[in-house]
């Protein structure tokens, strides 16, 4: 579904990414692990084009969308759970889900829309009106993963979505990761946090300094202890 | 008694002049985070214009019309072919902008020549009425009708509409508003034709008894900087009451301390900008 090959890419003349390649396919979590500083959002913003990548492919679906505007990537069916979030704080939580641009959904996949968001996190239904910045963070993570949701995505990209959760919603969170995708969607994970990794995916990919160092499954990363204490400081 | 409703009638026209010529100003800036310094032209243009269509057809709506028109197809230039090619850069931006206010500036002397005019007011709103004992100017009553219909239309487009959603989704962010599929450049051209075409409407409005000469685009600019750092960079609501603020200074300065001219509002400007540096209703950047 979405295939990513030898991306090079640089924030002026630091070299972050050097040549990062991985294939996420649908019905698949695939997860991204590594520390702070790694080049994890770099990857992520390199797909979605916030960041121009210097070499390399992206495609999706066959179709190569390298350097292609942000807005039509996303209009392509590729959807963003930032970090940190990043709901429109002064927009209300309906407006939130109201102007994300529909992609058209075709055959197998769940089709999303406002209504089925707010069935799926319905504390955000209860708080349509309220503006996105008064939100506590779960609910601002719930309204995040929405609001990617309605574009009626072929491809989630979610970016340390468990980052300042407690225990019990990351692991919510985790179920309901695992449910898209069984529904058809091809979802890239970025995590610092290793168990929420190991739970949700179906194949882990270590990440350090902007080079892909592992790939396995996750019970054989966590019988792993060489590259677990090399890379994950465990 | 009468002193201060006249007075107070006065002042309203003018904010709602302020508020129309820096509602684009600050809507622009709010999006875009650039301070188009080619604002007051925006203002000459549409003033210009439209002496030329009143002169020719003799009908001030139409006239109207086409100076905002204008401004609009100035900014639709400006934005579209000079500003894109260098967004982000603020330093290249001021400069840039600045540039074409001269220019602009030399292009209307050309085509309109040196002597100051005043645009005719609209058949009908010429004279005086009769507001149960206090004579007030038809024409300036208009620009308070048209100042706050505008101002409503303005906020009601900004708050209930998806379209108004869209533009607050890009002032908070604009890179996540590209990421929920948002062309954020068409938007950004957009807001530009809507902002400077706004000006050109305030120089049409404000022509009558404003006027029109060189050196008047810098001279609304000055006055729209005051304020937009009285009410705030980028928000609506400082563009409406930053307008009242500065206008009411303006007016009952130049009526109770006719010395004191300019002091009256640049240094309230200054006191605001020391302890608010934000603007009394500015976003923090
Ligand atoms: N906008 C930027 N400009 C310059 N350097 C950046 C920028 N963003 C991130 N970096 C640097 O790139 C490296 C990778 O950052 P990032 O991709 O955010 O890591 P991660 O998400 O894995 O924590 C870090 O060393 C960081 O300092
Ligand atoms: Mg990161």
């Amino acid at each position: 579904m979405l295939e990513v090959t030898e991306l090079h890419t640089y924030y002026g003349f630091s070299h972050i990414l050097h040549g990062v390649s991985l294939t996420v396919n649908r019905e698949q979590v695939l997860a991204v692990l590594g520390r702070n500083g790694v080049g994890k959002t770099t990857l992520v913003h390199s797909i979605i084009s916030f960041a121009k990548p210097a070499g390399g492919r992206i495609k999706l679906e066959g179709h190569d969308i390298t350097g292609f505007p942000a807005h039509q990537i996303v209009r392509r069916g590729i959807a963003l759970v930032p970090q940190g979030r990043r709901v429109f704080r002064s927009l209300s939580v309906l407006e939130n889900l109201t102007i994300p641009f529909r992609c058209r959904t075709e055959g197998t996949s769940r089709s999303w829309d406002i209504e089925s968001a707010f069935d799926a996190f319905p504390t955000l239904r209860a708080r349509r009106d309220q503006r996105a910045g008064n939100l506590s963070g779960g609910e601002q993570q719930m309204l995040a993963m929405a609001r990617a949701l309605v574009s009626n995505p072929k491809v989630l990209l979610l970016d340390e979505p468990s980052e300042g959760l407690a225990p019990l919603i990351v692991r919510e969170l985790s179920d309901v990761i695992k449910e898209l995708a069984q529904q058809g969607m091809a979802v890239l994970l970025i995590e610092q946090n290793f168990n929420m990794a190991l739970r949700t995916a179906q194949r882990i990919l270590v990440m350090s300094r902007g080079q892909i160092v592992h790939r396995s499954s996750p019970q054989e990363l966590a019988e792993n202890q060489e590259i677990k204490a090399r890379y994950l400081g465990m | 008694m009468e002193f201060w409703i006249i007075q107070s009638l006065n002042a309203l026209s003018f904010a709602m002049l302020l508020f129309l010529l820096c509602a684009g100003l600050s809507l622009i800036f709010g999006l875009m985070n650039i301070l188009n310094l080619a604002h007051g032209s925006c203002y000459l243009v549409g003033a210009y214009t439209a002496l030329s269509v009143i002169a020719w057809s003799d009908n001030f709506f139409l006239g109207l019309v086409s100076g905002s028109v204008a401004a609009g197809a100035v900014g639709f230039v400006l934005q579209r072919f000079l500003l894109q090619r260098i967004y982000g850069r603020r330093l290249l931006q001021v400069l840039l902008t600045f540039g074409c206010m001269f220019i602009l500036g030399d292009l209307a002397i050309i085509i309109w020549g040196a002597d100051p005019t005043t645009l005719r007011k609209p058949e009908g709103l010429t004279g005086a009425v009769d507001l149960g004992g206090i004579i007030f100017p038809k024409y300036r009553l208009f620009v308070i009708a048209v100042g706050i219909t505008i101002g409503i239309a303005l906020w009601l487009f900004q708050e209930k509409t998806k379209w108004g959603a869209i533009l607050r989704a890009g002032v908070d962010d604009e890179q996540m508003a590209r990421a929920v599929g948002i062309n954020v450049p068409a938007l950004f051209t957009v807001v530009f034709i809507l902002g400077t075409a706004l000006t050109g409407l305030s120089g049409v409005l404000g022509g009558p008894f404003v006027g029109v000469y060189p050196g008047v685009d810098l001279e609304v600019l000055l006055l729209a900087v005051v304020v937009i750092i009285v009410g705030g960079l980028g928000s609506m609501k400082g563009a409406f009451f930053g307008s009242l603020i500065v206008a009411s200074l303006d007016n009952f300065g130049k009526a109770l301390f006719p010395e004191l001219a300019m002091f009256t509002i640049f240094a309230p400007m200054a006191i605001i900008l020391a302890v608010k540096p934000t603007g009394l209703w500015g976003r923090v950047l």
